[in-house]
Formats: C-alpha cells, structure tokens, sequence
C-alpha cells in the first residue's frame, strides 16, 4: 500500500481569462459558445437590419394628419396615423350615437375608478401610489376613451367626467369606505345604473341607444369585465362543487367543466348564438349582444373552476379538519379558512386566466358584435382610406391596445403575488 | 375519511343530519337541472317546429352543393353533407398536426434560449414571448393573412426562395413530389429501419444493464433509418420525382399549390403557441433543482450526458402535461379559421352546412362533439403517460 504525499509545491496557475468588465461581459453575453455565440451574433444583424426601417416606417415616414387616404397611398411613404387618427372615435364608441358619447364616458370613468380601488390592496400607499389612485386613473382613462379631443367637442361635459372621477377617487380614499362597501356598489349597484346609462331610459330623459350600436372598444371592454366578473364566483362554486363529497354534485360539475373545455369557444359562440333562442320560450328571446356574453360568462366560468381547483387541491387537509373540529359548518370552513388560502395560491393563475379571457373576447365578432378588432377590421376596408399600408398600421394600434391591457394585468398579477407572499417570504 | 364516524352516529335533529342534508340538496340539484334541461328541450322542440327547423339528421344524405377549396378526400359540389363534414375534419387535423410539430419545435428552442446566459438570446426570445403572449391570437391570424401575405405580389412577381419555392399572393407554390410504381418500398424501408432502431435501442439497454458497455444509440438509430430508405431508392431507379412549378402567363403550371388561408393559420397558430410552450419547458427545466446538476458533474458526466441523462428525464414529468394542453389549445384554436376562410371543420361545418340546411342542434352538436372526442382520447393517454412516468415512491 502505497501513500501519496505531495513533495514538492504545487505549480502555479495563470490567473484567470479576464472576468469582468466590458471584455468579460462581451465574452458572457455574446461570444459565449458555439451555438449561443453565432446565435446571438444573428440576433444583433437582425436587430441592425430591421429597427431603421421599423422606426422610418411608423415615424419617420409616417403620415401623422390627413383628410383621406390619397397621402398614404403615396409609394414609399410609412405608417397610415392619420387613418387611426380620423377612426378613432369609431374604434372606441363604435356606431353609438355621436351626441351620447359621454354616457359611455360616465360608465367607463365609473366603473374604472370603483374597480381601482376594489383591486388596490389594502393598507397605506406610498405618495406615488396614492397620486397615481386620485388623479393617474382618472386621467388614464379620459386620455384613453374621451380623448383630448373631446374638450374641444364638448369642453363642460366633458372636464365635468374627469372631475367626477378624480372627486369620486377621492372620495372612496378619504372617506374610508370599507373595501365591502365599495364591493357592494361596483356589483349590485354600478351594473344597473351602467345598463340604464348606457340603454337610454325615458324616466332619466335619456334617449334609447339600441345594442346594434354598441361598438368597439368600450364594448370589448365591457363584455371582457362581465365575463370576467362573473366567472370567479362561478368558477369558485363549480370547483368546490368538483370537490364535494356528494356525488351528484360532483357529477354535474365535472360534466359542465369538462365539455365547457373541451370545445372551441368558437362552438360555444355558436350555441349561444343559434341555440339559446331555441332553448328558452319565445318572448324571453336575449338580446343579440347578450348572448354571446352569456356564452363568454359560462366558458369563462369552466376555465376559472379548474384553475381555483388547483389552489384547493394544494391546502393541506389539516386545513379543512382543523377548521371542523372548531365548530364551523362548510361554508364558514370554506369562507374563512379555504379559500383564503387557495385563492392567494393561485391569483398568478387567476390573472393569467382573465388574460387569455380578455384576449378570447375578439372572438365574439364571430357572431356580429362589433368589438374593438372587429370594428378595426371594418374600418380598415373603407375604400376612401384604402391603401397598402392601412392594414400593418391597425393591426398594430390594435396590438399595442391589447399589449397594454394584457401586460399590465400580468404585472399586477406579479406585484400581488409579492405582497400576498409577504408572509411566506424568509 | 374522518367524517365518516361522525355520519355514523344517529345526531340529535333529522334536520342538522349532514347525510340528510346532503341527500336533500342533491335532490334539489338533480330536480333543478332536470326541469332546466326538460324545458330546454321542450322549447327547442316547439321553436323548432315553429319555425320549420330541421330537427332529425336526414339533410346528413343529402347533396351539399357547394365547393371547398382545400380538400384531402374527394370531393366536388354533388358529394354529400357527410362528406363535407369529412372533408372539413381532414382540413383541421391536417392545420393541427403541422401546427403542433412547428409550435413543438420552435417552443423547446425559445424555451432554451429564454434560460440562456447569453444576453442578447435571452432577452430576444422573452421579448418575442411577452408580445405572442400579450395579443390576441385572432389579430396575429389577421396581421399575418391581411396585412403580410394578402399584399405579397402577384404570381409574375413571386418571391423565390430556390429549389422551386416561391411566395405570392395566391399563396405557397413547392414542387409536387410524384410518386412512381415502386414508391411504396420506399416508405416500407424506413419503416422498417425504425423498427430495427427501436429494437437496437432495446439491445443497447440491456448491453449496459449487464456489462456496463454504452452503445452508440443516436449514430446507429440515424443509420438505420436513413441509409436503407436512400438504398431502396436508388436501388429501384429513383421513383420519386418532384414536378417542379413553372410561371405560364398570370399564374403557375404545375408544382403543389398551398392556399394563403393555410399558410397564415399554420403560421399564426404555431408562433402563437410556441411562445406558450416555450413558458412551459424554461419552468420544466427550472423545475430540476440545481443539486441534480451538481451531483451529475460531480459524478463527472459531460456536459451533454448530465442534459440528456439527468435533467431532461426530470423535466419531461413536468413538462409533458401542460404541453398536451397546448396541443389540445392549437387545435381548438384552429377553429379560428373561420375568421379567415379556410375550410376547417368550423367554417365548413358549422359555418356553410349549417348555413344550408338550418339544423343548428344537430350540427353544432356534432362539431362539440368531434373536439371534445378529440380531448377525451388526448386525456386518455395523458393518463396512461403519467402513470408510467410518475414518481415511483417507496
């Protein structure tokens, strides 16, 4: 047996290849191997090769004002901004009567301001967070739908909405009205003050604003936020139901669940469209726009059970006993106890969810109803504007819309998930 | 069950009886949703009639009498409704299988590169990511069909891009592969060679389990299945030509012909989904902790054995069931044809036949049900996959 013993030092290595500094970071991030070194290489040429033309055509190139079509279609000359410019009222209202306008306003600046506050977490707000609460929403949304154009047009009626709803922030902030309270408003009391706002109703002296009118992003809007509203409670009930412990409730819950997401929400449209007349007596016949809104409502609900059911599926059962040997009845176990918990597991989920929700409400143009992408599409064949360059320039207006709705949504989503982790985190 | 015992146990009051009460709102639920459907199909039977809707399946025989203009079975205006319906299925799973290996493809190599350590690459696939994410797919349907491929220029102007491949207007235009008398060997061969591959790579297992030795899988696999294809064909005398495409006057002669419709609905479903399957591989491989990587290397496997021995086994277990349900999303979505016109089960089906003949029931029942047979049978095997791949714990 024989021992190694070292006898003699141990040579000296060269110091190490460079590591930090610009060279190094050259040599992480660039030139970093043999797939990702050439990869990246050609990730750069393409960025080089496309952001000059990118930004000549959407800016440089652009044609920012016109009266018709006749300057896009100039060979050679970018981004038709004008057309979006000219349509944008259109884009937004649809074909709702020019004159009724501020009746969606009212609704949007309502509702926007109700559900801020619903979604801000309790507890203080930084100086930022308030200032953004009291005037940033308020003034988002008069920038987003009435635009600044609607001063002109209108200049009391209008600055009187964008008073309202930064005196309505305020008032929900200073007064202190219990998160209950204000819940209370934004689901029993907003939807039917909005339904008569925007229907018109004789005994408030507002005209009627048949539904066939109804158009473009605020509809969009508006069929997203009913979808989405309804599916969590619903979706809560089908998941406790896909996990109760009596079978014919568990059965009618998988059922449902399960072919609700098993076909296209396409299929789903459809039905709701061609079948749910047939299904109900003749004289209760819905609305053209309420049923395929009643179809986003129960296909939204299916999506949202299964992913709630993922939350209750991760508490522990100790959970649920520990809660029974204390006395409470189920649905005082579930209230307090459960899904406190099994929300707060899956919100990332929830919001992910209510994206692809948000996303899934273009489909609705399948059955006639002018949604912001339908009324895009319409918009884009008018033969006054016509020209090559019409179509890349809305499609793209229409992505960032729904870019910005989507990725903000999935930002808060994170931010909530930080806070409600607060006390998970070491 | 714990509460079990408690049930048991006669309790004080009928009424506070947990079975009883149980009992009771079940009843109630069955009572509702049985009146609810009871009328459901007692209306639609008197607005049916009422309106001089079709309620039976008699219009399944009858002759269509409208054109489709994508069609892998025989087809022409005098075939029947049924036929249609087969024409129509053919269409969607045809959109959905190229879609899937595409999105497939393209999903695992952003997935990778988003966990890249080089900059530049990770932060281009997850700029691409968030974008596909965050829009609507039926506007990248559109900007793909409306406002890419609808402008391309016309036949006579056509982009190339070689070897008999060009891009216009009218859509994708590839040589036409034509196969001769002794064409079916060829595929028999490669049929063959797989089978061969699989039973080497059997072999191979059993070598190692028993000496230790490591066989070369992957260069003996490629061998098999490449070379005895090649041999056939050369053997026979070339029985496969291409008819290549050539421009006479406004349009091409010749050559395989693929509509825009197919191209953009292949293309926006595919990068679509990519961008969700490259979400579901980069949480896959960050789901193997960084101690099975660690161990590997101190166990002095390579680079490449600790990624094809150690994490992709482990990841596979997470990221197989939530990639299923991507393929299942890509092939629901690709009833989003129907936006587009391209002749899939939706916009043939339930879009013209049902514009036809009216029996709005029957045939939306029939186009739910093909998507949901289609989950079931995906469900099925999921189920079995996981059992064979679940954690085996003492």
């Amino acid at each position: 047996m024989s021992l190694y013993l070292r006898r003699d030092e141990a040579p000296t290595m060269p110091p190490p290849v460079r590591a930090g500094g610009a060279i190094g970071w050259l040599k992480d991030n660039i030139f970093s191997g043999w797939v990702s070194g050439p990869l990246a290489l050609a990730f750069i040429a393409l960025i080089v090769w496309v952001t000059p033309d990118l930004v000549r055509f959407f800016i440089l190139d652009a044609i920012w004002t016109a009266d018709d079509g006749a300057a896009c279609r100039v060979q050679g000359t970018g981004a038709c901004w004008a057309f979006v410019d000219r349509k944008l009222d259109f884009f937004r209202y649809g074909s709702y009567p020019v004159a009724e306008h501020w009746r969606v306003d009212v609704v949007i600046m309502l509702g926007t301001v109700l559900s801020a506050r619903l979604l801000w977490p309790d507890g203080k707000k930084s100086t930022f967070g308030l200032f953004a609460f009291l005037i940033g929403i308020p003034l988002f949304i008069f920038l987003m739908i009435p635009g600044p154009a609607a001063i002109i047009r209108e200049p009391s009626l209008e600055l009187a909405i964008l008073a309202g709803g930064i005196a309505l922030a305020c008032a929900l902030e200073f007064s202190k009205l219990r998160t209950l309270w204000v819940g209370l408003i934004f689901f029993v009391l907003y939807p039917v003050l909005g339904a008569y706002l925007l229907k018109g109703s004789p005994l408030l002296g507002l005209i009627h604003v048949d539904t066939n009118l109804w158009g473009g992003i605020f509809l969009s809007l508006l069929v997203a936020t009913i979808g989405i509203v309804f599916s969590l409670p619903a979706g809560i009930l089908l998941a406790l139901g896909r996990r109760s412990e009596l079978p014919a409730v568990r059965f009618f819950s998988i059922l449902y669940i399960e072919f609700v997401r098993g076909v296209p929400f396409i299929t789903v449209l459809f039905m709701a469209n061609t079948m749910l007349p047939l299904f109900v007596p003749d004289n209760w016949s819905p609305d053209r726009l309420m049923r395929p809104i009643v179809g986003f409502a129960l296909f939204a609900a299916a999506y949202m059970a299964e992913e709630v059911r993922g939350g209750l599926q991760a508490i522990p059962k100790g959970q649920s006993e520990g809660a029974m040997a204390l006395g409470l009845s189920y649905w005082q176990r579930m209230r307090l106890i459960i899904l406190p918990q099994a929300l707060t597991l899956v919100i990332p989920g929830i919001v992910n969810i209510f994206i692809s929700l948000f996303k899934d409400t273009t489909l609705v143009a399948i059955v006639g109803i002018f949604d912001f992408l339908r009324a895009i599409d319409a918009a884009r064949i008018d033969p006054v504007w016509s020209g090559p360059t019409v179509s890349p320039t809305v499609y793209t207006f229409a992505a960032a819309f729904y870019f910005i709705f989507c990725f903000g949504m999935s930002r808060y989503s994170q931010m909530m998930e930080e806070r409600l982790n607060a006390g998970r985190r070491r | 069950m714990s509460l079990d015992a408690a049930r048991e146990r006669p309790s004080g009051s009928f009424f506070y009886n947990p079975r009883v009460r149980g009992l009771f709102w079940q009843a109630v639920l069955i009572l509702v949703v049985g009146f609810l459907g009871y009328e459901a199909v007692v209306n639609a039977a008197t607005n049916m009639r009422a309106r001089g809707i079709p309620t039976d399946f008699a219009f399944w025989d009858r002759v269509a009498s409208f054109d489709i203009n994508l069609t892998l079975i025989s087809y022409s205006a005098t075939s029947t409704y049924g036929r249609a319906f087969m024409v129509g299925l053919l269409n969607t799973l045809l959109v959905a299988a190229i879609g899937v290996v595409l999105a497939t493809v393209l999903g695992f190599f952003l997935g990778i590169a988003r966990l890249s350590k080089n900059f530049v690459v990770a932060k281009l696939s997850s700029f691409y990511v968030e974008i596909m994410r965050n829009t609507p797919l039926l506007l990248q349907l559109l900007f793909i069909y409306n406002a890419v491929l609808k402008p391309l220029p016309n036949p006579r102007d056509s982009i190339s891009f070689g070897a008999g491949f060009y891009l216009n207007n009218r859509g994708l235009v590839m040589p036409d592969p034509q196969f001769a008398p002794g064409a079916g060997f060829i595929l028999a061969a490669g049929v063959a060679g797989i089978v061969a591959s699989v039973f080497y790579r059997i072999y191979a297992k059993r070598r190692q389990a028993q000496t230790g030795e490591i066989l070369p899988v992957g260069r003996v696999s490629a061998a098999l299945i490449l070379l005895p294809p090649v041999i056939v064909y050369l053997l026979l005398g070339q029985p496969i030509s291409f008819e290549m495409p050539i421009l006479r006057g406004f349009n091409f002669v010749g050559g395989l012909r693929v509509l825009p419709e197919f191209v953009a609905l292949v293309l926006g479903l595919s990068l679509y989904t990519a961008a969700f399957i490259a979400e579901i591989v980069r949480a896959g491989i960050l789901a193997v902790s960084h101690g099975q990587t660690e161990a590997a290397q101190s166990l002095g496997l390579s680079r490449s054995q600790t990624l094809k021995l150690v994490i992709i086994p482990q990841a596979q277990r997470v990221i197989i069931p939530p990639l299923t349900n991507q393929f299942l999303a890509l092939t629901k979505n690709s009833s989003l044809a129907v936006f587009i016109g391209y002749p899939d089960l939706v916009q043939v089906f339930a879009g013209t036949v049902l514009n036809q003949t009216g029996a709005a029931v029957q045939v939306i029942a029939i186009t739910m049900a093909v998507y949901l047979v289609i989950s079931l049978i995906t469900a099925v095997i999921m189920n079995l996959y996981n059992r064979r791949m679940a954690l085996v714990e003492r």
